[in-house]
């Protein structure tokens, strides 16, 4: 679904955006740039600031320290004509009291498009997102996936330039939030809308987003592909919001033919090396490890790092496991129930954390 | 008890006899009280937004003076008004002294907080970020306000009825300011103290009777409306969006 985004022109930026709330700064961006035809998903923990970011760049928040630029020229001014130029959809539907088709119809018509245009658009769009026979449905009679694709085709009908997406999936069971994001996915695709998109669902962000910014604290901790962002986190708070569970301080002891071995604890370590540096993290995501008995030497040669630990914990989840195995530090593994249970792992089991040293990713320190 | 069957028995005579020119009362009842409520609509409507939606120092202040408002002891009111209408007072020259005029402004002072305080909690009550989602649609200000509006249509319409009715039933200021002058500034209020000083209870209570019966009437009329609305929240309307076409910033009344 991702296309690779060739560098455009730049739609809407932000420059020295400082957004203070008494003594608290909840947002310091420097710059941001969003290219034309983009969609960049911004990921974060709550209260990272990734809404108030959004309400200055759709133009419904002025700035008190900063800018915001749409196509190079300041906003200043102009709000109004721009902001019919953007639409946003927000967590919640935020219909208004009326029919599904007056609701489509209501950003339209305060746009000054004839009745004609407007229904034909309206209608286009509730069918683009599957729910056109609710037209004429009172809104307060939606349900919630429901009332959300009313929301979406709202936005889209407008035909947006840029396009805000807050979190709008957050308030839906799975199963509806994932129809819905296949909808948007392929609206997405087909109408090439430069899109900001707000969420703290890392597959969403990964799957909808050409780029992905981890916002933490009210900054922009790390931006890029969502590879780059999920595979090679910038600092450990970003690894800590990506999904990267164990983190441990090693120290190089030896380099050679592309690899780099260092010490974590008692262990030792090889990992794929990446620059200059003595000391690293040494990230794993858990899905990234694996858990083999003690006396079990399976012939998998990939598997560089075979370390010695004792299980602490065992988390059960909904089809998967979570494990906390103690080599000296915390190694987390996330396996399938399955293997969990033909393995016999409880606390105290002694194991064998398991991993590639492709999986292995550094954060130099 | 029989009291009352007389008093029926003679707002039927009154009705059908048009005795004590009561059509004329009534109608001037309406006139007086219609007008003051449209008024108040206006000013009630604005100043409800604004302690809704206003960020401003004094709020809460302004918030107390209304709840105090829609309590409002008419007798002042009319006191003030008849203060500042006197023919030496300092707005005498207009001589709206005894005028149905002064009555309408009476009224409308009375009136006017109940519906401010009806527009400014049914908007507060709206979802904070309905607000934004409007501005986002691309709305002006004047754009989002009437939008906002008819969203509480329905408490809107609660507000109106309170109003009229607060004005209609009022009678201490609409004596004290319109003087109960037969024929010019009696409405049936005035009609129905005037009748029981005089001691004709059976004629004052007939009076009261049609005065009831109006506000029941106007209020099943408003009623009548808000169920429609309610049928019509399933049926596309047609509302013609007031585009302001000047650019107001939505930040600009925080």
């Amino acid at each position: 679904m991702v296309q690779p985004l060739t560098p455009a022109s730049t739609k809407l930026s932000v420059r020295g955006l400082v957004v203070r709330r008494g003594p608290r700064t909840i947002l310091d961006v420097p710059e941001l740039a969003v290219g034309s035809g983009e969609v960049l998903a911004i990921v974060g923990p709550n209260g990272a600031g990734k809404t108030t970011l959004v309400l200055q760049m759709a133009l419904l928040e002025r700035p008190e320290v900063g800018a915001v630029f749409f196509e190079d020229q300041t906003v200043r001014g102009r709000e109004l004509t721009l902001r019919r130029r953007m639409a946003v959809v927000f967590q919640e539907p935020l219909l208004l009291d009326r029919p599904a088709l007056a609701n489509v119809e209501a950003g339209l018509r305060l746009r000054g498009v004839g009745r004609k245009e407007r229904r034909e658009r309206a209608l286009r769009w509730l069918g683009r997102f599957g729910v056109e026979q609710l037209a004429r449905r009172s809104s307060r009679t939606l349900s919630g996936g429901e009332a959300q694709r009313v929301s979406l085709a709202r936005a889209f009908a407008l035909e947006p330039e840029v396009l805000f997406l807050d979190e709008p999936f957050s308030a839906l069971d799975t199963p509806t939030r994932a129809a819905i994001i296949d909808d948007l996915a392929a609206v997405l695709a087909e109408t090439q809308t430069t899109t900001v998109l707000v969420t703290h669902d890392h597959d969403e962000a990964a799957r909808l987003g050409h780029r992905v910014a981890v916002m933490i604290g009210g900054r922009i901790r790390q931006i890029g592909q969502p590879s780059d962002v999920f595979g090679a986190p910038a600092d450990e708070h970003v690894a800590a919001f990506v999904g990267v569970e164990t983190m441990a301080p090693a120290k190089v002891i030896s380099r050679g033919g592309g690899l780099v071995v260092l010490r974590a604890g008692s262990h030792d370590i090889e990992a794929v090396d990446a620059g200059v540096f003595q000391r690293a993290l040494v990230c794993l995501r858990p899905e990234e490890v694996g858990i083999a008995a003690p006396g079990d030497h399976e012939a998998d040669s990939s598997v560089r790092n075979r370390l010695q630990g004792r299980v602490a914990r065992v988390l059960r989840t909904g089809a998967d496991a979570r494990v906390e195995i103690d080599c000296g530090f915390p190694v987390i593994a996330r396996i399938t129930r399955r293997s969990l249970d033909e393995l016999g792992i409880e606390p105290g089991s002694p194991v064998v954390a398991t991993f590639k040293a492709t999986a292995v990713h550094l954060i130099p320190r | 008890m029989e009291l009352i069957w007389e008093g029926l028995r003679e707002a039927i005579d009154l009705l059908v006899h048009n005795k004590h020119d009561v059509y004329e009362i009534a109608r001037r009842s309406i006139y007086v009280s219609g007008t003051a409520t449209l008024i108040a609509l206006v000013l009630g409507v604005g100043l409800g937004a604004v302690i809704a939606f206003k960020r401003f120092p004094g709020r809460m202040f302004a918030l107390a003076l209304v709840n105090t408002g829609m309590g409002l002891p008419p007798v002042v009111v009319g006191l003030v008004i008849a203060i500042l209408l006197w023919r030496s007072g300092p707005l005498g020259q207009l001589n709206w002294i005894y005028s149905t005029k002064a009555m309408i402004i009476a009224q409308a002072v009375i009136a006017t907080p109940v519906i401010t305080g009806f527009t400014a909690a049914s908007l507060a009550a709206l979802h904070p970020r309905l607000r934004l989602q409007v501005y986002a649609l691309g709305a002006s200000r004047l754009q989002m306000l009437w939008l906002l509006l008819q969203e509480v249509r329905l408490p809107l319409l609660a507000a109106i009825m309170a109003g009229f009715g607060a004005a209609i039933s009022e009678v201490g200021a609409s004596v004290m300011v319109g003087g109960n002058i037969p024929g010019q500034t009696r409405v049936l209020t005035g009609a129905v103290l005037l009748e029981q000083s005089k001691g004709n209870f059976g004629a004052a209570l007939a009076l009261g009777i049609i005065l009831l019966a109006m506000m029941i009437a106007v209020n099943l009329l408003f009623t009548w409306i808000q169920l429609g609305i309610r049928r019509d929240a399933a049926l596309p309307m047609e509302t013609q969006a007031a585009d302001a076409g000047t650019l107001v910033q939505p930040w600009s009344n925080r």
